[in-house]
């Protein structure tokens, strides 16, 4: 058959169709395998609130529970560290916790509930690794005027005991504080904030 | 070369096995070209005679490459890719298994060997210009193979699960988080689950041991082909194919059959003389091969005092440091990591050199890539140590932490190379190129 008796137009059109229906089915067939990667069911139902007895900590001391897999910081603040918190305000790049990263009834100075009950995100805004604590007497290490807070090991980044970034650190924002609520007995549940019980 | 040639192929080879020998091989040319490419690719792929030590560095990377497959595949008869057995498999294979501890520390060190091999190599090509007009696909298919190592050494670290596993895994998979819009379920996508957890580890090491695997294997054969269809690049950046003697080969080539394999024989000797010397004096290589942290399982709850990663990707590493969140995002940082490896892709664009050798190249381009090299040395070391290792400057410079100030620095210079390279290339005062290679 000679070129002079192909109808390219036609033939032009077919290929296109059966390109686009073609690449309709592929995309069709991509998605279970892209949504085979997405967290599972049984992922999405392990995130259950946690219930922590925080009776017997100590003033000055940290306790740090799993909470979605993820470290929570429950911290009881003496005096010092709460004024260290006021100390930092002018060095903070968000001394008023204008960015939503904690629930309306922690967005106050100590970004919690009660002043020295500190309920915070262990894990750095930046990429995610868990900051350390570090005591008033770091100072030396800190290198800054240093008045007690986290310091992350990844990248550097500084936070003041309410989870507040420091200016000029790797971290964009301050530490995520979760959903919680003080229940009897000294208890506090992570990830329930609801009102009832 | 004329692909259609079907001539029989007469054996040299003397002995009694000629007539069995080559009736075989005749029957398997008829029907396979197999003769044809060991013509093509071997006996008969004329290379620059003037080659020297920097081309060790491509066939010892396709070695090492050989390794890692043969060592992964005896690993994974034991490794189990649970995040409950798997820091314990790894342990059992390095206590328990029968030369088990050499063939992990052949597969987890031979990956910095990799490394080794392919900087070196990408060195070579930096030098002579062998990125430059025609063999910018031999340099795009070689960056490819970068990217994929790359991928690679991310997946097989989470394997063993240690800490460093865990921790380096949960920051690269949180630097797609800061994609804007749909960063979070971007990475959570990745990670298949909200944390670094056991689907991740599970996904981690499909991608290692098959997905990643295929698509090197593919994108080497395409860098050879590719190397083949231009021909070698060599020290005086000239082409040989440009003056071919009589019998229609180029006059400064030699047959890459015996000649650069025998020279590659012997890379491969020295280079398995110095990395036995590693294997079993010093395998973890002072914790940069191996880092001490990753003895130590994975705990979601707590990040080790110091975490870094693996030394070959550092650099990188310092560059997205270095770069200061903007707009409430450490997307800006991301983005420079990004370009920072992405940016080699360009070099065959960004050298308006009139010279492809630095041999002839001019003292600015000299300068350059010498600068090059130590900013990269500089940011590689700095990215193994925390960003207070040399202190902070006074408060006239806001207290800013000294290495951090470096890293921004070499970061930097680090893209000033690339971006004024179509600048200084132009004006750079080269020297005349030979007719032909010189040694």
């Amino acid at each position: 058959m000679s070129d002079q008796n192909v109808d390219k137009g036609k033939r032009g059109f077919l290929i296109g169709a059966t390109g686009v229906v073609g690449g309709i089915a592929a995309a069709a067939t991509a998605l279970p395998f892209a949504g085979s990667m997405l967290p599972s069911e049984r992922a999405k139902a392990a995130g259950a609130p946690v219930e922590v007895d925080i009776s017997k900590l100590e003033p000055g001391e940290m306790k740090i529970v799993e909470w979605r897999g993820k470290p929570v910081w429950i911290v009881n603040r003496t005096k010092e560290m709460l004024e260290g918190i006021t100390k930092s305000e002018a060095n903070v790049s968000d001394p008023k916790s204008n960015e939503p990263l904690q629930p309306e009834y922690a967005k106050n100075e100590y970004r919690s509930i009660k002043p020295e009950i500190a309920v915070i995100e262990g894990v750095c805004s930046h990429l995610g690794c868990s900051p350390q604590f570090k005591s008033v007497e770091a100072k030396g290490e800190m290198g800054m005027e240093w008045n007690g807070g986290f310091f992350c090991p990844c990248h550097g980044s500084k936070f003041d005991f309410a989870g507040r970034v420091f200016a000029g650190s790797p971290a964009p924002v301050n530490l995520r504080v979760p959903p919680y609520k003080f229940v009897g007995d000294g208890k506090v549940i992570i990830g329930d904030d609801s009102k009832e019980a | 070369m004329a692909a259609a040639e079907k001539q029989p192929v007469t054996i040299t080879c003397a002995g009694p096995l000629n007539g069995v020998a080559s009736g075989l091989l005749t029957w398997v040319d008829q029907r396979f070209p197999l003769m044809s490419s060991w013509r093509d690719h071997l006996a008969e792929y004329y290379a620059p005679k003037n080659f020297n030590f920097w081309y060790y560095f491509g066939s010892l990377a396709m070695f090492v490459l050989v390794l890692q497959i043969v060592t992964g595949i005896f690993l994974t008869m034991n490794y189990k890719p649970d995040a409950t057995q798997a820091f314990a498999s790894v342990e059992y294979i390095m206590r328990d298994v029968w030369g088990g501890w050499i063939i992990r520390y052949l597969h987890s060190t031979g990956a910095s060997a990799f490394f080794i091999c392919v900087y070196l190599h990408m060195f070579r090509g930096l030098m002579y210009g062998s990125y430059r007009k025609p063999r910018e696909l031999v340099w795009i298919f070689g960056m490819l193979i970068y990217l994929c190592l790359m991928a690679e050494a991310f997946f097989g670290y989470l394997l063993p699960w240690g800490q460093m596993s865990y921790w380096g895994a949960q920051v690269i998979i949180n630097l797609f988080a800061s994609v804007p819009v749909i960063g979070p379920d971007l990475s959570e996508w990745i990670r298949g689950d909200f944390v670094v957890s056991d689907a991740t580890l599970n996904r981690f090491f499909a991608f290692h041991v098959i997905a990643i695997p295929l698509v090197l294997l593919g994108l080497v054969a395409a860098h050879i082909l590719a190397l083949h269809e231009v021909g070698s690049n060599n020290p005086d950046g000239v082409e040989i194919k440009a003056n071919k003697g009589a019998d229609g080969h180029p006059v400064d080539g030699i047959p890459f059959h015996p000649y650069y394999t025998v020279k590659d024989t012997l890379g491969v000797v020295v280079f398995l003389m110095v990395f036995s010397i590693i294997m079993f004096f010093l395998p973890e290589g002072g914790g940069y091969f191996l880092e001490y942290n990753n003895f130590i399982p994975a705990d979601p709850l707590k990040t080790p005092p110091h975490i870094a990663p693996v030394w070959y990707f550092t650099p990188f590493y310092s560059i997205l440091r270095a770069v200061p969140p903007m707009f409430n995002s450490q997307f800006p940082g991301v983005i420079a990591m990004g370009v920072s490896t992405l940016i080699f892709f360009l070099l065959p664009w960004l050298d308006r050199s009139p010279v492809k050798s630095i041999r002839y190249k001019g003292p600015l381009f000299r300068a350059a890539l010498t600068i090059f090299v130590v900013v990269f040395l500089i940011l590689g070391y700095l990215g193994t140590e925390p960003t207070n290792v040399w202190g902070q400057f006074g408060a006239w410079l806001g207290n800013a932490d000294r290495a951090t100030v470096v890293a921004r620095i070499g970061t930097i210079v680090y893209f000033l190379f690339f971006v004024l390279m179509p600048w200084y290339s132009t004006i750079d005062k080269c020297k005349p190129v030979p007719e032909r290679v010189t040694w």
